[in-house]
């Protein structure tokens, strides 16, 4: 049962929390861990009680210092969870942002991240804070992660452990395991990413977490190592799907076609000096809208601007000049 | 957050820890209604504040224990709180929640239309403060959501699926590229690699289709309910892709163009030369693999059948001609 735990934890951190002095380990057994009698037995169990126990009230948000608990002698370790720092500042939220907070508590389809959300939120509500995502009319994105690695994965960028996973790259046909110190993780285009420092490579890589084959394991300490100061998921995460600077298209498209321009049009007008033809309005990357450009070949014509009219341009003169290679052998 | 069977001892204190500082602030709260703000059910703050009554600055002494009053708890359902002062303020948040909350709202400020951008940012620089500037307190996770993830259309078959309700949709069948309407029993949602399709009875057609979410255009939850409610979802993963007549089609794909491997039902690839790769296709629609195509170009070739690969030639002269004619402006 949980229960005894629970009350365990309650107990320490408030044991801890606000002491003027560092509380020694000694103290510390003696109130909270009655059960582990001394001897070499009841040492061990008790160290590592002790240490899930501060990792799980690290992981509730509470701050814990580690000092000297004697004020003459620094050989004895000492504990405290300073009230300021591990209490949440005060925040007002208006209700249309406590709205929107609400909303945010639907975002993640996956358990642990949908669980600390939650957790987040329960904080402010403790505020005072009044939740109700109802008064906005928001529909909040839904964001899965299906993958096996993706659990293991967070908690070791959580946690700075080392793991070790077989990859299974596009170009290879066997896994290869791969020791990684994994920063942190980035979505793009519907995938999941993790970014970090590959050990045996000695550099920096991005795996493509649908393509870990088999188990995350984690190996060694927490906090084995620094994630390097800018690092920028974000960034890696832009490069992976490269969103270029957009253009405003003007785009000559066929009545009755082009449906996939039509659906992201700023405006459609249909041309007096060319029947049967509107004038469409769109805003994007350059190679997005070229493709949708291309897509409907010769019912979309560009007008401008000229950068974009460039790069159809050459990408049709590319196809047209190349021989039919249709007699080639397969 | 209702208790569920994953609800572990650092769950329980976490709730604890933020539902005290809400009882202090209000001296007496009725059960339903701190249920109420935490969104959760009476029992399981009952069963939290049992536990609370374990709890307290000096375990063992009775007269430090924290006090909570059973009696009204039990008899008028009021809790009444006392000698917890010391957790008048919540814990600050964790990394993970202040990660997953702060990032769950970056990713509802890239989705939101541009009328509700503004609270969310609002909201979003708040709790940003809160978590300490980026990087101190945030842990590296990034989501640019896709337009399917931010999709106003997934709720409403979800909602139509759980109350057992028919579906209007708008639907873009790029084969034709036309838009129709038709009215669908919803049997289910199924991811299939990346893409998500709605299974269904469409009333329309009088047959079993299956649609691509991303190209529902609009969904409205109708009040009718479906003809056949014990009817369930098709195995999605195979068949039902192959029941139109079809063609097998040879491409040739430059590394630029591999993703196409991925991304659509490959029955064969095999190398071919200068790092391309040439796969088969079973293709239901000439006008759907010629648009394929165009969108690739000049990245991917047709091998086979040849007069596949000379309506591709021609359709991208025919563009090009829009272009080089003279009734376009250049």
């Amino acid at each position: 049962m949980a229960q005894p735990r629970a009350e365990r934890l309650m107990n320490l951190h408030i044991l801890l929390l606000g002491a003027k002095r560092f509380i020694g380990k000694d103290a510390i057994r003696d109130a909270i861990y009655p059960e582990h009698p001394r001897g070499a037995a009841g040492d061990e169990a008790f160290e590592r009680a002790f240490e899930r126990d501060k990792d799980a009230l690290r992981q509730i948000g509470a701050v814990i210092e580690v000092g000297s608990a004697d004020a003459f002698f620094d050989d004895e370790i000492g504990y405290r969870i300073p009230t300021e720092q591990t209490s949440l500042p005060e925040i007002r939220f208006e209700s249309d942002e406590a709205a929107v907070l609400g909303l945010a508590a639907q975002v993640w389809q996956q358990a642990t991240l949908a669980k600390a959300t939650g957790r987040a939120l329960a904080k402010l509500k403790g505020q005072g804070v009044e939740i109700d995502p109802t008064r906005l009319e928001v529909v909040a994105p839904a964001i899965t992660a299906d993958e096996p690695a993706f659990e293991p994965l967070w908690d070791a960028v959580g946690k700075r452990r080392q793991v070790t996973f077989p990859y299974q790259r596009a170009s290879e046909t066997q896994p290869t395991t791969r020791k990684v110190q994994p920063w942190g993780l980035a979505r793009s285009s519907g995938r999941w990413y993790v970014v970090g420092f590959d050990v045996d490579r000695g550099a920096e890589r991005v795996f493509r977490l649908s393509r870990i084959v088999g188990p995350v394991r984690a190996s060694g300490k927490s906090g084995a190592y620094e994630v390097p100061a800018g690092t920028d998921v974000r960034a890696v995460a832009r490069r992976l799907s490269p969103s270029y600077p957009s253009v405003r298209a003007e785009i000559r498209v066929r009545q009755g076609t082009g449906v996939g321009l039509r659906r992201r049009a700023e405006s459609v007008t249909a041309l007096d000096d060319a029947p049967g033809w509107d004038l469409v309005v769109v805003e994007g990357p350059v190679h997005e809208i070229s493709d949708e450009v291309l897509t409907n070949g010769a019912d979309a014509v560009v007008d401008g601007p000229q950068s974009l009219r460039e790069d159809v341009v050459a990408r049709l003169r590319a196809v047209a000049a190349s021989a039919v290679p249709a007699e080639e052998a397969r | 957050m209702t208790a569920q069977a994953g609800d572990t001892a650092p769950d329980q204190v976490a709730r604890l820890l933020a539902l005290v500082p809400y009882l202090l602030a209000h001296g007496e709260v009725r059960l339903d209604d701190a249920a109420a703000h935490f969104g959760t059910d009476a029992d399981q703050i009952e069963r939290d504040l049992r536990l609370l009554f374990m709890t307290g600055v000096s375990p063992g002494l009775p007269g430090d224990l924290i006090e909570v009053d059973l009696e009204a708890l039990e008899g008028d359902r009021i809790i009444r709180v006392d000698n917890a002062d010391y957790l008048a303020r919540p814990v600050r948040f964790s990394p993970a929640e202040a990660t997953s909350l702060v990032v769950a709202l970056r990713t509802m400020v890239e989705a939101a239309p541009s009328e509700a951008r503004e609270v969310i940012a609002r909201t979003l620089t708040k709790l940003e403060e809160a978590a300490g500037q980026d990087g101190e307190g945030l842990l590296r996770l990034h989501v640019a959501p896709t337009r399917l993830e931010t999709s106003a259309v997934v709720p409403v078959l979800e909602s139509a699926l759980a109350h057992g309700h028919q579906v209007e949709i708008t639907y873009h069948v790029p084969s034709r590229d036309q838009e129709s309407r038709r009215v669908v029993d919803p049997r289910g949602l199924a991811r299939v690699e990346d893409l998500v399709y709605l299974d269904a009875w469409c009333h329309t057609a009088q047959g079993d289709r299956a649609f691509r979410v991303d190209r529902i255009l609009a969904a409205t939850e109708l009040d009718t309910p479906v003809a056949d409610p014990g009817a369930r979802a098709r195995d999605l993963t195979g068949g039902w892709f192959t029941d139109a007549e079809t063609t097998t089609v040879t491409l040739r794909l430059a590394p630029q163009a591999r993703w196409v491997v991925e991304y659509y039902d490959v029955t064969d690839q095999r190398p071919g030369p200068d790092g391309t790769v040439d796969v088969d296709l079973e293709v239901a629609s000439e006008q759907w693999i010629q648009s394929l195509l165009l969108r690739l170009a000049p990245h991917a070739t047709i091998l086979s059948p040849p007069h596949y690969a000379r309506a591709f030639t021609d359709s991208a002269r025919a563009a090009l001609r829009l272009y080089e004619g003279d009734h376009v402006d250049s």
